[in-house]
């Protein structure tokens, strides 16, 4: 990776920087620049950031998958990129044709019965998935407070519920999956949803997942399905056959369009046909071969997000699944067998895997016995950047110890995973200091986020002042 | 891949599913085979076919629009280092976004006059929701005072930010110069949300009068901005604002609605009730300045039940395009689309009172503004997209026949003069 000492853009040579027009605002501090100088500055930056071109990057949960370049190509279009949202519906027939088709297809990779592509985000679609549930209990004239939810689950998942006025109750697993007894004993008649992710976070399949969904049945509860870790499961099962009612997928992940640094995501809810009248407005339908939105359901939660979601997002993934088709299975094969063998190698070169069985797409090492070397799972990450590895997943999901969850995607070669092993395996045996004083050549050394934190130098005017 | 089989002692892929039950397991994907690239390619672009652009139909729609974004800003978007990586949970192996994101925070703050923003929501109306919470977090109270002219989507969006914490939305009514009414009295009350320029595109610089209302309602004034509105006018600083969010629609395309961002940035005092990704600058062991992530322990994935938003994924890509798009206009570049949007709004404003619309309010506009003819919205939009223009957004909530038209940089005096007569065309058909 490069290193440079970059200016901050407020630092860069200022090019006529002479006001010209007399405005009503006195003073705005954003500098004027060559454009030269301006490109300079991003490529710098750039260089300096790690990408799933770059590297290995397999961080556990987020399925770091190649990015097809033709998704980007396919979304610099002026028939979307100047297409603007209220059109007259007649002269939108295209995209309103991708939305109809998209939900189709994951409505048939997902088993579900009417998807939502409106949330713009994993986070985004359980909130719409739990005001959904809410809706429906207040329909039958319920009042249910609760949502359960696994101590394994991601933090959005409690977040979530609680933002739809939810009362969260954890419950603790049991050799790495649902606790089936807890379970049963955290069901009441003020249950409102269970919130799964299946696999779940430690990439173990919850195979009692029939169990669970009839006792959610029994409790006239909802089933949630946190789609985190689709990639799993394509083409083996679906979150429909095993019985759950609400469904929420992460685009980002599973259908390979890119992370954005962050974002764009894209977050679609399905659901069974209950509880389709819940879904957010619009809905795009189709008569006589026209798509028109249809804003008249009475039973509708509302918008959820400003217009239909993040759209290009949503076509990115829609290539993906027109690109791959049927043979989306075989990702998951390759995926579920990429894992299953870093993971032994791994075990192998004498790393703890808590739970220790046959896993899904990821896993999950517990590297808390180099404790007794006063080494962490951070140490460990910051040593794999010096060799040119993006770090897994670390201190993820909470109850593993000192946890580093991997997921090497379907992408990654026997080469990339043996050479990651070996990696891992010469760190194990390396200096303690080497390690603690790791990354020794990234563009910085180990960042002080506690300082961060203390002194809250968020702008360049804090910067100033400090 | 026999060669992996055999290291994890498995006889074949299929035992690697055997975990699941019989009973739920699928026989394949109900999809078609997969296609190659280039088919794929020719089936989008035929699909996208059945669209009309901007430039194959002029628009007028208002709330988001049409602006050119320079080359440079796609380039920079398109690094891959950027768009393919993940949020920068890595500070080391990800100074490059860090910074960039910490540029892009450092922008929002010198627009808005606030101290701190966050690396985007949503949109803006999932600003607006996120806001409504915190204002109602650092209160203590539940009421939050919205105009009665927003954008429909926007209000929806907010009642279902608003329904958990059961928080009471009061809409508040606007004179008869299309601004908020200021002289309210209400109890209770936690935020105060306004926007400016507001829904019917309405410049208010009665900056007094807002700081008081704020004032003695002691409230939090939440108020939604236009960034480029920013570069010409007052900034909320200026007149009490803690927060503030908007569409941060710059660099951005319009893409039938998204992505774009929702900006959210906010007093000091107020941070650590700030929703989503904060980036601090800090040091590294040698003392070299960093950038990484902070004040984290606000969010999901430390805090969970108790965070202060459920925001994981964001938009940030956005966020730099933003950046890169303000980097390269600069100052200067940034008044001048400003000062050209308010221009081309007025010249085409002018231009519908001269064929019999008039102007219902009697206030300055920036690049969006309401006109009332004796046409209802709807079917001058139908006759006006028969001779393929697509008009402004009717507003008959509010007023009768009343249209919203939405104009910028990009609406030439050629495209306005046409619209204008064809405007006119209909005009003359119907009476
Ligand atoms: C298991 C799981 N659930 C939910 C989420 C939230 O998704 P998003 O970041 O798209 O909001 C994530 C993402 O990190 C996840 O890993």
């Amino acid at each position: 990776m490069a290193k440079y000492d970059e200016p901050l853009l407020n630092e860069i040579e200022k090019r006529d920087d002479d006001k010209i027009f007399e405005v009503e605002r006195e003073k705005l501090n954003i500098p004027n620049l060559n454009e030269r100088e301006v490109v300079k500055h991003f490529i710098h930056l750039s260089q300096m950031n790690y990408g799933v071109d770059t590297g290995f990057y397999p961080l556990g949960s987020c399925t770091m998958k190649y990015n097809y370049k033709l998704m980007e190509k396919v979304v610099k279009n002026d028939k979307i990129n100047y297409v603007h949202p209220l059109q007259n519906e007649k002269s939108v027939q295209g995209c309103l044709h991708i939305i109809y088709e998209l939900e189709k297809m994951l409505c048939s990779i997902t088993g579900m019965d009417a998807f939502s592509l409106q949330p713009c985000a994993g986070a985004h679609g359980e909130l719409t998935g739990m005001l959904i549930a809410k809706a429906y209990f207040e329909s039958i004239g319920e009042e249910r407070k609760e949502v359960i939810i696994p101590d394994s689950a991601h933090g959005t998942n409690p977040a979530s519920a609680k933002m739809a006025g939810f009362e969260v109750t954890e419950i603790p697993s049991k050799n790495g999956k649902v606790d089936m007894n807890a379970l049963k004993n955290a069901i009441s008649e003020k249950t409102a949803a269970f919130m799964l992710t299946n696999p779940n976070t430690l990439g173990i399949f919850e195979e009692e997942i029939i169990d669970i969904a009839e006792e959610m049945k029994k409790a006239g509860a909802i089933l949630y399905y946190d789609g985190a870790n689709m990639n799993a499961i394509l083409g083996k099962t679906n979150p429909g056959i095993m019985g759950f009612d609400i469904v929420h997928l992460n685009l980002h992940k599973t259908f390979a369009t890119p992370h954005g640094g962050g974002g764009p995501g894209a977050g679609p809810v399905g659901v069974k046909k209950y509880l389709e009248k819940f879904l957010p407005v619009p809905r795009v339908c189709k008569k006589n071969g026209d798509y028109f939105f249809d804003y008249n359901r009475p039973y509708s939660i509302g918008k959820i997000s400003n217009f239909y979601g993040n759209f290009s997002v949503l076509l990115k993934a829609y290539a993906y699944i027109l690109l791959k088709g049927r043979e989306l299975e075989k990702i998951t094969e390759r995926a579920v067998l990429n894992s299953n063998y870093l993971m032994e190698k791994l075990r192998n070169a004498g790393y703890e895997v808590p739970f220790y069985g046959r896993r899904m797409h990821e896993f999950v090492l517990s590297l808390s016995k180099l404790r007794e070397r006063g080494i962490k799972a951070i140490d460990v990450a910051k040593r794999l950047l010096d060799y040119g590895f993006h770090p897994p997943t670390i201190y993820f999901p909470l109850i593993v110890e000192e946890a580093f969850m991997i997921e090497p995607t379907e992408d990654e070669s026997k080469k990339t995973l043996d050479e990651f092993a070996d990696t891992m395996k010469k760190i194990l045996h390396e200096d303690e200091e080497i390690l603690k004083n790791s990354p020794h050549n990234m563009p910085v050394r180990r960042v002080n986020e506690v300082m961060a934190v203390r002194n809250a130098i968020l702008t360049w005017n804090d910067l100033k002042i400090h | 891949m026999d060669e992996i089989l055999d290291y994890i002692g498995v006889k074949s892929i299929e035992n690697l599913f055997s975990i699941i039950p019989e009973k739920i397991r699928i026989a394949g994907l109900n999809l078609p085979d997969g296609k190659n690239e280039r088919e794929v390619e020719m089936k989008i672009k035929k699909i996208l076919n059945m669209n009309k652009s901007f430039f194959e139909m002029p628009s007028f729609l208002p709330i988001i629009k049409p602006h050119y974004v320079p080359p440079a800003v796609d380039e920079i978007v398109g690094r891959q280092e950027f768009y393919t990586s993940y949020t920068p949970y890595q500070p080391e192996a990800s100074q490059g976004i860090l910074q960039a994101m910490f540029e892009y925070q450092s922008i929002i703050c010198e627009l808005t006059g606030m101290d701190a923003s966050n690396v985007s929501m949503y949109d803006s109306s999932t600003a607006l929701g996120e806001a409504s919470l915190m204002a109602c977090r650092i209160k203590k109270r539940n009421k939050i005072l919205i105009p009665k002219n927003v954008f429909w989507h926007k209000k929806s969006v907010l009642y279902n930010y608003a329904k958990g914490a059961n928080l009471k939305i009061v809409e508040v009514e606007y004179g008869e110069d299309g601004k908020i009414k200021t002289d309210i009295n209400e109890k209770d009350v936690a935020g105060i949300y306004i926007e400016n320029p507001n829904f019917f595109g309405i410049i208010d610089d009665r900056y007094d009068e807002i700081e008081e209302m704020k004032e003695n309602m002691d409230a939090i004034l939440i108020v939604g901005v236009d960034p480029l509105y920013l570069s010409i006018f007052n900034p909320p600083s200026y007149y009490g604002a803690d927060i503030v969010i908007g569409e941060g629609y710059l660099g951005n395309y319009m893409n039938f609605g998204g992505p774009s961002l929702g900006i959210f940035a906010c007093k000091k005092e107020f941070i650590r009730q700030m929703p989503g990704k904060i980036v601090g600058a800090t040091t590294d062991i040698n003392g070299k300045r960093a950038f990484c992530m902070t004040l984290q322990t606000r969010e999901q994935h430390i805090r969970r039940g108790k965070a202060t938003s459920n925001i994981c994924s964001n938009q940030a890509l956005c966020c730099i395009a933003f950046l890169a798009y303000v980097s390269i206009m600069g100052r200067n570049g940034l008044q001048r689309v400003a000062i050209e949007n308010m221009k081309n709004a007025k010249y085409m404003a002018d231009r519908l009172q001269k064929i019999g619309f008039r102007l219902p309010f009697n206030s300055k506009f920036f690049n969006e503004f309401v006109v009332v003819g004796n046409i209802d919205g709807k079917k001058l939009n139908e006759k006006l997209f028969e001779k393929n223009i697509q008009g402004g957004l009717p507003v008959n909530e509010y007023l009768k026949n009343g249209i919203l038209f939405g104009v910028t940089e990009m609406h030439s005096k050629e495209i306005i003069d046409y619209a204008v007569e064809k405007i006119k065309d209909v005009m003359e058909e119907i009476q």
